[in-house]
């Protein structure tokens, strides 16, 4: 379970959330929802342990977030980022392999065990056809599931994943929630991830944190339809004169 | 693991061949068998043995050690950049260097560890202004502009020391920019050999912190990397690396910034443990034979680096279309 405490961040005249108190659970997909500029990405970074820039807790497991080692971090979250990453010369293989770093020795040697890893996570992404093939000659979604094929390597309780659906086309986008919602599920994970789909988010997770700055609502999608928060959050103004 | 041992070996003969040429070539014609004879401190002319023990054999192995390390530390510029542009030469680390060798050489201090000392703290003060700037802005052209700009402050004001420094220090320092491998005494290699020797040394320990920058500084963060010891690290061969050739055998450039592209086309790979050892064999290698050419039509050797490199970099640029964004 990933817990905030009293958790506060953004600038002093831009408060992006305020004292919040928030769990996310595992086995669970959460879709992180909300207006441009509303801190999505923020949360996301300061529970992946980039942005550390936050007052209150973050609690994973039982540990606070701010006292773990690099190696303990990562052990803990595995992060995929909007970046669209494509490594030249490295088979996606090597890619997923690297995914093993907080577990294998100086040099990054893969045990038996690593391997084994390494080849499920890249089944559970669909990719194992494309081991040896490089990044440089796939698509986007292909690579996209690559970086997530990685994450899942790291073998960590938690996953996030920033926007990992805006380079994709309709049917890539579906697919991939369904798959993230899949693993959160079959793997036991908790699994979070920003997107703008509010149609995709509230048919494929299973809860949702809402952004109305400086709150954050957590509700499963039942509560939040009934409930009219999307509504007045995302109210598009009546322009018409 | 498919080709790669085999083009390992393969590799290393033609450094060890080309290290036993680069012996037997030079200005002076000496027989193949009085070499052998004069390395292995058998009867010879004692002109000979001088010649092939305190010239050639010197500038032989500042050859290996100064194409290792630059091939290197370019390796380790690119990946730690994420820019395909980067190297020693290019990013200004080898002008920092130079301005440091200039203050020194130019107020007639010429001792090994001071110029050396001073090329280390001119490359390392370098580094950090590029890592700072780095840090903030993401661009890769404006990082290349920097270097580029850096280089050329730094020629201005040599310059101007040239202009008010005296005659002497004057002429042993505008020697050491058209770089040379020949100038390096048997004594500076005390200096030298140890000096490269660390840097590839903490090179071989920063191969796992390489691997995982390839995605960038926030993933290698998420992957378990501590960003700062890792980085300080990496700065701290570099700069060992790239300061101390430049120290001894002035700015040499091309060798840093084509011979990782070379290595990772040879190899097909990224994988730092795969291109550490590689680069420090095709670079040593490449090096050489910019020697013995060098030697042979008595050329400077930075013109010969920079003619075989060329190519190689403008070959990476036309196939990186994608490059400034």
């Amino acid at each position: 379970m990933t817990e905030l405490r009293d958790f506060s961040i953004g600038y002093r005249e831009n408060r992006l959330l305020e004292r919040v108190n928030a769990s996310l659970d595992s086995g669970c997909l959460t879709a992180l929802i909300g207006r441009n500029g509303s801190g999505k990405s923020t949360l996301l970074r300061a529970l992946a342990g980039i942005n550390t820039r936050y007052t209150g807790d973050i609690i994973i497991g039982g540990r606070n977030l701010r006292k773990m080692r690099p190696q303990e971090l990562a052990r803990t979250v595995a992060f995929v980022n909007t970046e669209r990453t494509r490594i030249s010369n490295l088979r996606c293989e090597d890619v997923v392999a690297l995914g093993r770093a907080p577990y294998t020795n100086w040099i990054g040697h893969l045990q038996d065990v690593d391997r084994d890893i390494v080849a499920r996570s890249l089944e559970a992404v669909g990719m194992s056809a494309f081991a040896r093939r490089s990044m440089d000659t796939m698509s986007d979604g292909e690579c996209q599931r690559i970086m997530i094929a990685r994450a899942l390597a790291q073998d960590t309780p938690v996953m996030l994943l920033d926007e990992p659906t805006s380079f994709l086309d309709l049917p890539n986008r579906y697919e991939l929630v369904a798959l993230l919602a899949r693993l959160a599920r079959e793997q036991d994970k908790c699994v979070v991830f920003s997107t703008h789909e509010l149609d995709i988010a509230l048919r494929f997770c299973d809860s949702i944190a809402l952004f109305d700055n400086p709150r954050l609502i957590c509700a499963t999608p039942a509560q939040l339809k009934a409930s009219g928060d999307l509504e007045r959050i995302f109210h598009v103004p009546d322009r018409s004169y | 693991m498919r080709r790669t041992p085999a083009v390992f070996v393969i590799l290393a003969v033609l450094a060890a061949f080309l290290f036993c040429l680069d012996l037997t070539v030079g200005a002076v014609g000496i027989p193949l068998r009085d070499v052998l004879t004069a390395l292995t401190g058998g009867d010879c002319p004692p002109a000979t043995a001088k010649i092939v023990l305190s010239i050639r054999l010197v500038k032989a192995v500042v050859a290996l050690l100064a194409g290792a390390a630059l091939s290197v530390s370019g390796l380790q510029m690119q990946t730690l950049f994420r820019n395909p542009l980067a190297g020693p030469y290019v990013l200004g680390i080898s002008s920092g260097a130079s301005l440091g060798v200039a203050l020194v050489v130019l107020a007639g201090v010429g001792s090994s560890v001071g110029v050396a000392g001073a090329a280390w703290i001119g490359a390392g003060a370098v580094l950090l202004i590029i890592a700072a700037v780095a840090h903030r802005i993401k661009d890769i052209m404006v990082i290349l502009i920097l270097g580029i700009m850096f280089s050329s402050g730094v020629s201005a004001v040599v310059q101007i020391l040239q202009y008010i420094s005296r005659e002497e220090a004057l002429k042993t320092f505008v020697i050491w920019t058209m770089g040379s491998l020949g100038d390096v005494t048997a004594s500076n290699l005390l200096v030298l050999v140890p000096s490269v020797a660390a840097g590839l040394l903490i090179a071989v320990v920063t191969i796992k912190p390489l691997n995982l920058l390839l995605f960038g500084e926030e993933y290698a963060r998420t992957m378990g990397l501590d960003i700062r010891r890792s980085r300080s690290l990496i700065f701290l061969s570099t700069t060992l690396l790239a300061g101390t050739v430049t120290a001894f055998c002035g700015p040499i450039g091309f060798i840093g910034l084509a011979m990782p592209h070379v290595t990772r086309m040879i190899f097909n790979d990224s994988d730092h443990r795969v291109l550490i050892p590689a680069t420090m064999l095709t670079g040593a290698s490449v090096l050489l034979v910019c020697d013995i050419i060098s030697k042979l039509f008595t050329l400077p050797i930075n013109a010969i680096t920079a003619l075989l490199g060329i190519p190689v970099v403008v070959w990476v640029v036309l196939r990186n279309k994608s490059i400034t964004t």
